[in-house]
C-alpha cells in the first residue's frame, strides 16, 4: 500500500454538473480499483500559467489515495482516454510529504475555503473517506 | 604618479564588503517537503524568464535543491508556474 497523490486539470467548457460527473468518475475509477480516498480538494477554476490546448482557465482538482503500485496506470489509463483532462499528475507521497500532507489537511479543517454544501452531497460517494471528509464539508 | 594616487580621497568611506554568509532556508527552518502546490514560494527560486536559480546564489544546499527543482518541475507541468515567461516579478 502506497499513499498516492493526483491532481488533474479539467477544460473549462464544461457545465458544473459534466465537471462534477467526471470528478466522480475517476474517484470511482479509484476506487472499484480497492484505494481507499483520504483527501479531496477541488481549487476550482484556475488561470493556467501557460495556455494548455488553447485554453488559459482550466478546473484543478485534487485527490489523495491509498492504494496498490498497480492502480496508477489504470488511473492514468482512463485520464488519457478522457478528453476532458487537459493535465494530470499522479505521484508517490514519501514520508515527508505525507507528514505536510496531513498538517495540510488539519490546517484546511481549521481554516476552511468557501465550498458549496451542494459539492458535500456530490462527494459522498467514497465511503472510506467519508468521516475525515464530513468534517471538512460540514465546517467550510 | 604613485604620490598622487595614494592622495585619492574619497567623500564617504569605501564600504568594505562585508560577505553575508549564504545559508539554505529549507535547513534552517526546518522545511522537510516543499510543496509544489505554492508557487508564489517556489517563485523565490526562480529568475524573471522562469529558470531555476542555480546554488550558488540562492545558498540552498544540494540535497533541497533537488527538491526545489523538483517541486518547480512539477508545478510547470500543471501549469501552475511557466516553463518560460518575462518579466514574472
Amino acid at each position: 500500500m502506497n499513499h498516492y497523490e493526483t491532481v488533474f486539470i479539467l477544460t473549462p467548457v464544461l457545465s458544473e454538473p459534466q465537471m462534477k460527473e467526471a470528478v466522480e468518475k475517476f474517484k470511482a475509477v479509484l476506487t472499484s480499483n480497492g484505494a481507499a480516498i483520504v483527501n479531496e480538494e477541488q481549487w476550482g477554476m484556475r488561470k493556467l500559467a501557460y495556455p494548455i490546448q488553447k485554453k488559459t482557465t482550466g478546473f484543478y482538482t485534487l485527490l489523495e489515495f491509498d492504494g496498490e503500485p498497480t492502480i496508477v496506470k489504470t488511473l492514468e489509463t482512463a485520464y488519457r482516454r478522457d478528453e476532458k483532462v487537459l493535465r494530470f499528475l499522479t505521484f508517490r507521497l514519501d514520508k515527508y510529504a505525507e507528514e505536510y500532507a496531513i498538517k495540510r489537511r488539519s490546517l484546511k479543517k481549521n481554516a476552511p475555503k468557501e465550498e458549496k454544501p451542494v459539492e458535500a452531497a456530490a462527494q459522498e460517494a467514497a465511503p472510506a473517506a467519508e468521516p475525515a471528509k464530513e468534517e471538512t464539508k460540514k465546517e467550510a | 604618479m604613485a604620490q598622487t594616487q595614494s592622495e585619492i580621497r574619497y567623500l564617504t568611506p569605501l564600504s568594505v564588503d562585508t560577505k553575508k554568509k549564504k545559508y539554505c532556508r529549507f535547513k534552517r527552518s526546518g522545511i522537510k517537503y516543499i510543496d509544489y502546490k505554492d508557487p508564489e514560494f517556489l517563485k523565490k527560486f526562480l529568475n524573471e524568464q522562469g529558470k531555476i536559480l542555480p546554488r550558488r546564489i540562492t545558498g540552498t544546499s544540494l540535497k533541497f535543491q533537488r527538491r526545489v527543482a523538483k517541486a518547480v518541475k512539477r508545478a510547470r507541468h500543471l501549469a501552475l508556474l511557466p516553463f518560460v515567461t518575462d518579466l514574472m516579478k
